[in-house]
């Protein structure tokens, strides 16, 4: 006998089935696709594509094996001890975060790059004829990776690390264990669960990582530059396939890393108080940590910087100096005032913001049916609204380029490529996980006894969740959706594979740009993408 | 009494207007010593710097004649178990208990002496449960065995029942009491609950605003309180200055009488005042009293033995100081 289904159960069936389509069924008209595609005999046969995945994996690898080796000591330093100027540093070290990724590249290019400055000073100093070395290949990928990743570990360290009781480790004195022992037996176990999220966190962006391999990697390819070129050459066919095999291996990656975090451990068992800071106190230990992390603040921040300087130089103006002859803001002029480089601008804003506003009403919906109803479906919900994380941008650029490249409305399936839906549509898919995990958590922490007072006091439902449940959720909604904003803003990896001339966003502007040889220009993009990401997750970020 | 543990003049300076101690006090072995006092008294310091984690600024700290002052924490044995237990979240009980055990013998041998220590908190075979499976008493006992199982030479508590249940206080009270005398150990316990002070400890240390106020047994400290805190601060106590000092005790001046509850009664003639107050408890009743002269006082007596609003004259018994 069927019961009629509840208002409730009809929402939770709509948002299952809307998120299916947005996150899953692309994924499975790619897979089919690609069952059918005659290119696995040429994606098996050629040493190329082997060559690219195992590039991948092995990039992926190194990437978390860096970005920990810088991560997770600054954490212990910035948390454990005292030094001057320990708070401006903490808060700098997470600089890298500001940067969009392919801003954080030609950054990199101004600054280490062949022409760059550190290679023009080296050239001079040596009186070389030649530039001193050529930024390019894995190294220069991975120096790239360990600069904008090691912040992962840096973040989630910390965060371990003040959620430790310091009575664990007083408890492990007492029982005999020295400082080694201590650390070995109790700290690192504890700290387990925060350094596999950053080994996930940072093997998953390394595989996705399209900007480094793309600007830097010349004949060394990687399974997302590899795929996107593919694309770019007509072979839809072998494009697929390489899709299938990069999700495998990101799902696979990801299984493995899972199974390492072990259980779920309860850390606070009691009131725990985290170790405080203990000040250095040696005069000449205390100058050498306040030089080396000022010293360090200077290399996170050479980037930025020198991505502002190249702003500020006019095109031509700058040929074999160490440094420009000529400062001035003709570039940011260009940019504001000709309409065809405003474009771009207004593009990403809008459709950042668009995608945004959509995935933060996804995850309100998704939070009030998964914590508040705990509808049926909300193991569902959950695992819809997660997914797209755990693939690399490049396949759902792909899945969805295929997918909505046809018009067959029985399939659901529209012609939306080339059309102005298109890339919001893609920023969507990649903002949910942020948004949801974001407001679901905030959700989870909310006591529903608010919700009830305030309707007790005779609020309605519109008031009640302007009044009390958004602002409550304010936190995890900020966050969460400061972060989609700010990765649909730099996006490149969808972008480069769905954009239109009409619909072009700065990345894929600024990439033209220095086709042109327009540095200037490109830089002055970067700028504005950075100083926007840095107000905007400031904002994210405020309690 | 042969002094097992000697605190000789130990103090602790926390920035330029803050001092615990100087603390002089010997505790003999087997004894189970309470340092009570409100918090903020530095008792908790006193534990701190029994068990290592803090460094005394002046004087010494001895087991059996031997000098730890400086001795740091993994070095010391002492076994201390935590306000908040501090079990490790990321092992199971056997291996919580075995943590102190590495290099005490072989695996087998480790294992029994889990097994012992454990049985002795009545949590035989326990080994493989998760720490937060467990309730708070057992978590509290974990916690015992754990700091017993390396036969450190002193123990030290952290308010070792402030996080259970009242309910269980009591008979946990008991039951840790009945451990800590099989073992024999010499034991140091943190409280700022007198019935606990009274209960667990054979002797208990006041503590208040860093000194040391009295040392003794607690019908010492009950009935002859070495001075006016630990005359209210052990027990209910109602101080009488003046006029209605002289009226209870006779003499004459001015002098300060403290007169517990109990030992007040109600009488055809002494003091007089009005009840304002009655605090049924079953067994019997406090009423508050207020002298003509406005004075409030307790006095535990009969439930029926008096109702508000009624005129009443009070003796004392026996007062303290009188």
């Amino acid at each position: 006998m069927l019961r009629r289904l509840s208002r409730t159960e009809i929402a939770a069936l709509g948002l299952v089935l809307l998120l299916a389509w947005l996150v899953v069924y692309p994924i499975v008209i790619v897979v089919l696709d690609a069952a059918n595609a005659t290119a696995w005999g040429a994606f098996f046969t050629r040493s190329s594509e082997w060559a690219a995945l195992w590039a991948s994996v092995w990039i992926s690898l190194a990437s978390v094996v860096l970005a920990g080796a810088i991560g997770i000591p600054l954490a212990f330093l910035f948390e454990w001890f005292d030094f001057p100027g320990r708070k401006t540093l903490g808060a700098l070290v997470a600089l890298p975060v500001v940067l969009p990724p392919l801003v954080g590249v030609i950054a990199f290019l101004f600054l280490y790059g062949e022409s760059g400055f550190i290679a023009r000073a080296v050239q001079v100093v040596l009186g070389l004829e030649q530039a001193p070395w050529r930024l390019q290949g894995p190294t220069a990928i991975l120096l790239v990776h360990a600069y904008s990743m090691y912040v992962y570990f840096y973040l989630f360290t910390r965060a371990g690390l003040a959620r430790l009781d310091v009575s664990m480790l007083e408890a492990a004195q007492a029982l005999g264990a020295d400082r080694r022992a201590t650390f070995w037996r109790v700290i690192v176990p504890l700290l387990r669960p925060s350094l596999v999220g950053a080994a996930i966190l940072t093997f998953m962006t390394a595989l996705g990582s399209f900007s480094a391999p793309y600007i830097f990697g010349g004949g060394f390819r990687v399974m997302t530059t590899q795929i996107v070129a593919t694309k770019l050459n007509g072979d839809l066919p072998l494009a697929m396939v390489e899709t299938v095999a990069l999700a495998v291996v990101a799902v696979v990656g990801l299984l493995i890393l899972r199974r390492t975090e072990g259980e779920d451990i309860l850390v606070a068992l009691g009131k725990g108080i985290a170790p405080r800071p203990r000040p250095i106190r040696r005069p000449g230990v205390r100058m050498l940590a306040t030089a080396a992390g000022w010293g360090l603040a200077v290399v996170l921040l050479l980037p930025h910087l020198t991505l502002l300087l190249v702003s500020l130089v006019p095109y031509g103006a700058w040929t074999t100096e160490i440094l420009p002859p000529v400062l001035n803001l003709e570039n940011y002029r260009r940019l504001f005032s000709e309409a065809e480089r405003l474009r771009p601008m207004i593009n990403s804003l809008w459709m950042a913001a668009a995608s945004t506003a959509v995935a933060v009403a996804i995850g309100l919906v998704g939070g009030w049916l998964v914590v508040r109803k705990r509808v049926a479906l909300r193991h569902a919900i959950e695992g819809l609204l997660a997914l797209p994380w755990a693939l690399p941008g490049t396949v759902f650029a792909i899945a969805l380029a295929i997918t909505f490249s046809v018009n067959a409305p029985l399939q659901l399936r529209f012609v939306l490529v080339g059309t102005a839906v298109i890339l919001p549509l893609a920023y969507l898919v990649r903002a949910l996980p942020l948004t949801g995990r974001g407001i679901l958590a905030s959700y989870r922490q909310l006591d529903p006894a608010l919700e009830e007072a305030a309707a007790s006091l005779g609020a309605g439902r519109w008031r009640t969740l302007t009044r009390v449940t958004i602002p409550q959720l304010r936190p995890g909604l900020a966050a969460g959706a400061s972060l989609a904003f700010v990765a649909g803003l730099g996006d490149i990896v969808a972008s480069i594979v769905l954009y239109t001339y009409e619909t072009r966003p700065v990345s894929i502007e600024i990439l033209s740009s220095l086709r042109l040889s327009e540095t200037g220009v490109a830089a002055a993009f970067g700028v504005v993408l950075m100083l926007v990401s840095a107000l905007v997750l400031g904002i994210g970020a405020r309690r | 009494m042969t002094a097992f543990l000697q605190i000789e003049g130990a103090e602790k300076r926390w920035g330029n207007d803050v001092t615990i101690g100087p603390i002089t006090l010997d505790i003999a072995r087997g004894e189970i010593l309470a340092l009570l006092g409100p918090s903020g008294s530095g008792k908790t310091t006193m534990l701190r710097l029994l068990a290592g984690f803090e460094t005394a600024d002046s004087g010494r700290i001895r087991v059996a004649h031997e000098d730890v002052t400086t001795v740091p924490p993994a070095r010391r044995r002492f076994g201390m178990v935590f306000q908040h237990y501090a079990l490790f979240p990321h092992l199971d009980v056997g291996a919580n208990v075995a943590f102190g055990l590495q290099g005490a013998g072989s695996r087998e041998q480790v294992a029994s002496k889990v097994a012992a220590a454990l049985s002795l908190v009545d949590l035989g075979g326990y080994e493989r449960r998760k720490v937060h499976e467990l309730s708070g008493g057992q978590q509290q006992r974990v916690a015992l065995a754990r700091a017993l199982a390396p036969e450190p030479r002193v123990l030290l508590l952290d308010e070792p029942l402030s996080n259970l249940d009242p309910a269980l206080r009591e008979r946990t009270r008991r039951e840790l009491r009945q451990v800590i005398k099989r073992v024999g150990i010499t034991t140091v316990f943190v409280t700022h609950e007198q019935e606990e002070a009274f209960d667990l400890g054979d002797r208990i240390a006041v503590i208040n605003a860093g000194r040391l106020e009295q040392t003794g047994a607690p019908e010492e400290l009950y009935e002859q309180p070495a001075n006016l805190f630990v005359a209210t601060f052990v027990g209910r106590a109602n101080v009488f200055r003046g006029a209605a000092a002289r009226t209870l005790c006779g003499g004459t001046g001015d002098r300060i009488i403290v007169v517990r509850p109990e030992r007040l009664r109600f009488a055809p003639t002494g003091l007089a005042g009005i009840v304002r107050e009655r605090r049924y408890t079953g067994a019997a009743a406090f009423f508050t009293v207020e002298s003509e002269t406005g004075e409030r006082f307790e006095v535990l007596a009969e439930p029926d033995a008096a109702s508000v609003g009624e005129q009443v004259h009070v003796q004392a018994v026996r007062a303290i100081s009188c």
